[in-house]
């Protein structure tokens, strides 16, 4: 037995709301760079619904994950190491930025700058990447909300695997959220694709991260997560992808996806494992028993054997009460609700969901029955088949029973919380017909409904016995090469060494009072007012003058008449018109 | 022999230069190495378009592999070596001669059709920068004269054409045993000497380039676990902000 920590996390879908405040401030925390326009290290998915990047389950296509040969063996789906380095010249499993879209921004500028005249300025979408008028087609959301409706129904890969009638019915039914972030995988099939060697779990948390300085950009990895949660930066050249905020997590803070969560769904802890069942149990035969083979990989913290073991590993005292404390522990194997994603990727993922019951609530109330009835919640789950096979095919491979269990847990839940709620006794009937306690389901609503940031977040910091902040204090100036300035080093974007904290501060401040628009703007010689000192005249502070205020309207046509504005005129301020 | 009986101009070609842009590559290669490791990447522009590329690439690169162990057969291994193992000049002549033509036709297509796409394809070519431009330069250059040099002296040339084998073998191993002998280079034909002179100018160029991703070949990945397991401590050693974290802009046109 060789146990392990991993950081991991569990979403309640029943509680999103799918405001996407977790993608947003993930992405001004991380990705709000050039190169990184596409990148969403954490997206929300309206199911059923095609996904980011467009109908990335389909590993028919995308290849990503592992396949277990005849032989027992866990493979790569896009190939071995052989077919790896022989397709590296030229990835054929590789999206192209259409398969995200091509990102764009606004021009902003022509609202203000825009020259006097008879129509209103528009700001003309610029894609980001060419420069160029462009019309948007897609983005990282564009079937949002649009759950099963005939515009992407057809292309679902998880209704593809569903019959046909199924998919007809279907636009009636349900629709949820579906947030995803890097699933931080036990098996991670991103890094056995990585040639460089770039890609890494650690072995203190099981974050999965990408080496900046030792990623060649040979691209396999992108293909190789089956999530599509690796993404490429087409400016620098390298993989990047969701950090689990390891600063953040180091320091015992959430996420930044947690820590924003406007439904307050997100749990983050630790789960122990025996790294060595980790192949054995990716490889099992049926892909529904994947599910509980994963879970027959994690070790009860609780146990004295595994505590025993985990210290053997040098697993610190305060881990090993974080796993015993853990939400995630609690939601995967006491209360048995969590369920992981597609775990017939065989990666072993590590970042799991409780299904949502609200379709099947939604259901009940709409027909005019009564949707927290204990009874009529339980008849419902088991006859409406479809939202439980489409939940099958997310988070079970096919196998409608664990969902079907969990959806039950949930509905004893809710009926006899009502029930408590209207001052009665709770219903232990409820709670034995889906294997529990009532004492059991109660604290089980307590954790899923009221539990405060300390119970959501059990999150040990690390270890830094070396005092590393103290590296910020040596002189951030002496360094080999010379500041780098940020833009483009002098072997294209990005190259050349990090700049110092302090060095770069300067420049960025100094990038910000000079720049107007994060767009190239429509006139270069655009003075920001802001940073203008008041002294002078400065070429462009006025907008140009195009044909001498003769078409575009005399004297008089804007109050102030800056339309009269003339370079040749001498002598700056004083005495002027204006 | 050796410099004695070797011009100025012979000795500044064939030795200085050889030898200059040998320790330019090395030295330069590790410095590029230690100064720039996030800079050390393919920059692949795979991403924008794969159409051109899924053709261009693969030709262009395994082109350039048979090349390289063609150039490895005859400059390294000595003619006598081939001749003791039964290999006549006429023989070795045909295979190398249609091998290597076959080998840089697909090199070529293929940096033609990289190039168009560079060209044509707006992202590509805004991504392009001008040390690229300078390096396909160089790159088309060495490939096209050595090609060249191939079709005139050994393809059209009558009889079994110009044995290379003779001259610039001896003087390329020559410089490695740091007995270097210009003068073996003397009557060597134009289209070789222009092939070699821009070779030995891209080999200078190299690690201040994109080219240096030929260095860092996953040569090592058939051995290695799958799964990459990495402590804390090696993997965080610096608080500097990474390159990479430049606001988003439309590209300058």
């Amino acid at each position: 037995m060789k146990v392990m920590a991993q950081m991991s996390m569990v979403m309640n879908l029943d509680k999103c709301i799918g405001c996407h405040t977790c993608s947003v401030t993930c992405k001004q925390a991380w990705t709000n760079r050039t190169g990184t326009e596409y990148v969403w290290f954490n997206n929300v998915e309206t199911r059923p619904g095609l996904g980011y990047p467009r109908t990335y389950e389909d590993q028919d296509t995308w290849q990503g994950g592992w396949v277990r040969t005849k032989r027992g063996k866990l493979k790569l789906r896009a190939g071995g190491r052989a077919k790896k380095l022989a397709s590296i010249f030229a990835n054929p499993k590789l999206p192209s930025i259409h398969d995200y879209y091509e990102p764009w921004t606004y021009e902003y500028d022509m609202l203000l700058s825009a020259p006097a005249g008879e129509h209103t300025p528009v700001a003309k979408p610029k894609s980001l990447l060419t420069g160029d008028d462009m019309s948007i087609q897609w983005s990282a959301n564009w079937d949002d909300d649009l759950g099963g409706s005939t515009a992407t129904m057809q292309d679902d890969p998880i209704l593809k695997h569903m019959s046909e009638h199924v998919a007809e019915e279907l636009e009636q039914t349900f629709m949820f959220y579906l947030p995803r972030i890097c699933e931080h995988c036990l098996n991670p099939s991103c890094v056995a694709s990585c040639p460089s060697g770039a890609m890494y779990k650690r072995v203190e948390d099981g974050i999965v991260l990408v080496d900046q300085d030792q990623c060649r950009g040979w691209r396999m990895c992108v293909t190789g997560c089956p999530y599509k949660k690796v993404y490429f930066n087409h400016k620098t050249g390298k993989a990047e992808k969701c950090t689990l905020c390891y600063p953040r997590i180091e320091v015992g803070l959430p996420t930044v996806c947690s820590e924003t969560c406007v439904g307050r769904l997100r749990y983050l802890g630790l789960v122990l494992y025996d790294a060595d069942k980790v192949g054995a149990a990716a490889a099992t035969e049926a892909e529904e028993d994947l599910l509980a083979a994963q879970r027959a990989v994690f070790l009860d913290p609780n146990d004295p054997e595994v505590v025993a073991a985990a210290r053997r590993e040098g697993i610190p005292d305060d881990w090993i009460t974080a796993a015993q404390r853990s939400p995630i522990w609690k939601l995967i194997h006491d209360y048995e609700v969590a369920l992981p994603l597609h775990p017939e990727y065989r990666t072993l993922p590590m970042v799991w969901y409780i299904p949502p019951l609200s379709p099947v609530v939604d259901v009940v109330a709409s027909s005019g029955n009564d949707g927290e009835d204990g009874r009529t919640l339980f008849a419902a789950i088991s006859q409406l088949r479809i939202p439980l096979e489409y939940l099958a095919g997310l988070f079970t491979a096919g196998d409608t029973g664990p969902v079907e269990r969990v959806l039950r847990r949930l509905a004893a839940m809710r009926s006899g919380m009502r029930e408590v709620n209207l001052g009665r006794e709770f219903p232990e009937e409820h709670a034995a017909a889906v294997g529990m306690t009532g004492d059991q389901v109660q604290e089980m609503y307590r954790l899923l409904a009221i539990a405060k940031y300390e119970e959501r977040y059990v999150i040990p910091t690390a270890h830094t016995e070396v005092a590393r902040e103290l590296e910020e204090m040596a002189c951030s100036l002496d360094f080999e090469g010379g500041p780098g300035m940020g833009g483009s080093g002098p072997f294209g974007t990005s190259s050349g060494q990090p700049t110092p904290v302090a060095v770069e501060n300067f420049h960025a401040l100094a990038a910000r009072q000079t720049a107007d628009s994060p767009h190239t703007p429509s006139s270069p010689s655009r003075v920001n007012l802001l940073n203008w000192d008041g002294r002078g005249r400065p070429s462009g502070l006025f907008p140009p003058d195009d044909g001498g205020g003769q078409d575009a309207g005399g004297p008089g046509t804007l109050p102030g008449g800056r339309q009269d504005a003339t370079n040749e005129e001498p002598g700056g301020f004083e005495g002027s018109a204006r | 022999m050796g410099l004695t009986n070797a011009t100025a101009d012979q000795i500044v070609l064939w030795v200085v230069v050889p030898y200059v842009t040998f320790a330019v590559l090395v030295v330069g290669s590790i410095w590029r190495y230690r100064y720039d490791k996030f800079g050390w990447t393919t920059r692949s522009s795979e991403l924008y378009e794969k159409r051109l590329l899924r053709w261009g690439s693969p030709m262009f690169h395994f082109g350039l592999l048979f090349v390289v162990l063609g150039h490895f057969l005859g400059l390294v291994i000595p003619k006598s070596w081939t001749e003791a193992v039964g290999i006549s000049e006429p023989q070795y002549h045909f295979v190398a001669t249609w091998m290597g033509s076959i080998a840089a036709l697909v090199a070529v297509a293929g940096l033609l059709i990289l190039i168009y796409r560079r060209r044509a394809t707006g992202p590509v070519f805004l991504a392009t920068t001008k040390t690229d431009k300078l390096m396909y330069v160089f790159l088309a250059g060495s490939l096209l004269s050595g090609a060249w040099a191939t079709v005139q002296t050994q393809v059209i040339a009558s009889g079994h054409g110009y044995d290379y084998r003779e001259t610039i073998s001896p003087w390329f191993r020559s410089l490695w045993y740091l007995q270097p002998e210009p003068a073996l280079m003397a009557g060597v034909p134009a289209a070789f000497q222009v092939h070699i002179t821009v070779a030995m100018l891209l080999f200078a160029l190299w690690p201040f380039t994109r080219l240096v991703h030929a260095f860092s070949a996953p040569v090592q990945y058939p051995f290695r676990p799958y799964v990459v397991y990495r402590s804390r401590e090696a993997s965080v050693t610096s608080r500097a902000p990474r390159p990479g974290w430049d606001p988003t802009s439309t590209p300058p046109r």
